[in-house]
């Protein structure tokens, strides 16, 4: 396997662990977190297979996608968590009223 | 196309194996302030892993942003939760009776194992060797005006991206505020440790933030990267108990933050006045244009981030005339 492979793979498993969370975590803050490790997976495999050039320098078009997906993620963030506080601070709560618990 | 000699093997499993334990440490640790440490120590990570694969400009993104800049911001809004005295819910697992409901909870995990199977799938069938654009980007670097192919694919090939994307930064930092008025933090007073590293790192920082704009021309660096040591500055400020005077916030932090957006879209309309395409430069002045379109990005991304950390408007708290 190589090196390519091995990091893109690792990208998908960011991926899935984080869509997993994004699914079963109630807390907010745990789906923000998750929301940033799935991100982090899409990122990794973006860079990893921009290596695939089959030359030393490897190709620079991905990896300005990802600096600007980086930026993307952190304003998310902090809109996301804005958002957070608010639901608690109306609520009480860090997790959205579950709808078929009743 | 490099097959693994053992060193590298032993280096490139030990990382990918941390990265994937990280993760799920971070999102399965029942404390959330544990899982914040660790999901900081997971970016580090990962910008070890960007190093790895040749990709240093993103490895200082992610460090100053990925890591540091989004830890201080769960940081922070987790303290704001625990001031604020919320009900923080303890298990992320609620238990639910009823056999349907319970196999109910499967569907997820069922699901997860068709998407990672097709994911898995699509990356093994790529073809091994790919040169994706980066023959495209070799043949124009000679006219974008910068040496670095990251830069010129930025602010040059790709220029309406990055225009686009400072506005979404700044969209951010609008929502923020327009959902600010949360209850004013107890600012304490800094220690003398605290006081001292901000006095000393502040400039340093600045210094740093000048150095990336300047080296990302020729090398790694660039806006981004020198914005994001600008907002380190400006989290380290805020703190240390700093506050922007009344001034300062109303007027000159407004005008900075649009001064990066402005300028990019007056250098646009200029290239379509000049009958090119959009942020397509002349070739003898691609180079001070990127320059000036870096200088002003930086500018407005660092207090960007150093307004998104701060949370509420900056002029909240003084009287305001309206």
């Amino acid at each position: 396997m190589t090196t390519e492979t091995l990091y893109a793979l690792v990208g998908v498993g960011l991926f899935i662990l984080g869509l997993y969370a994004l699914f079963v975590r109630a807390n907010l803050l745990r789906k923000i977190l998750a929301a940033n490790v799935m991100s982090s997976g899409v990122f990794l495999v973006l860079v990893a297979l921009a290596r695939r050039t089959g030359t030393v320098a490897p190709d620079p078009v991905p990896h300005a996608m990802v600096i600007t997906g980086i930026v993307v993620a952190v304003s998310v963030t902090a809109f996301a968590l804005i958002l957070m506080l608010r639901i608690a601070m109306k609520t009480g709560q860090t997790e959205l009223p579950d709808t078929w618990s009743e | 196309m490099d097959t693994l000699n053992l060193a590298q093997w032993v280096f490139d499993s030990l990382t990918g194996t941390g990265l994937l334990w990280l993760a799920w440490m971070a999102l399965a640790s029942p404390q959330l302030i544990r899982a914040i440490v660790i999901f900081v120590a997971f970016g580090l990570l990962m910008a070890l892993t960007w190093v790895r694969l040749d990709a240093v400009d993103i490895a200082l993104a992610e460090v100053a942003i990925g890591a540091g800049l989004t830890g201080a911001l769960l940081l922070a809004a987790l303290a704001k939760l625990t001031a604020a005295q919320t009900e923080i819910s303890k298990s992320d697992h609620r238990p639910r009776d009823g056999r349907a409901v319970r196999a109910l909870r499967q569907l997820p995990a069922v699901l997860m194992f068709l998407v990672a199977a097709g994911l898995v799938y699509s990356v093994l069938s790529l073809p091994p060797v790919s040169s994706g654009l980066s023959v495209e980007v070799d043949a124009n670097l000679g006219t974008s005006g910068v040496e670095n192919p990251v830069t010129a694919v930025l602010l040059n090939f790709r220029g309406y991206d990055t225009l686009l994307e400072i506005f979404v930064l700044l969209l951010a930092l609008l929502g923020v505020w327009s959902l600010g008025g949360l209850p004013p933090q107890r600012v304490a007073p800094a220690g003398p440790v605290l006081h001292t590293l901000a006095v000393v790192l502040t400039p340093v920082l600045i210094l740093l933030a000048a150095y990336f704009l300047w080296a990302g021309v020729k090398g790694p660096g660039g806006a981004f990267q020198a914005g994001a040591t600008l907002g380190a500055a400006g989290v380290l400020l805020q703190l240390a108990g700093w506050r922007p005077g009344p001034g300062f916030a109303r007027v000159h932090w407004r005008l900075i933050l649009v001064a990066g957006p402005a300028l990019f879209i007056l250098v646009a309309l200029f290239t379509i006045v000049a009958g090119r395409h959009l942020l397509e430069y002349a070739p003898e002045h691609a180079g001070t244009l990127i320059l000036l379109l870096e200088s002003g990005a930086t500018l407005s991304i660092g207090l960007t981030l150093a307004g998104l950390f701060f949370g509420e408007r900056p002029d909240d708290g003084y009287d305001n005339d309206n």
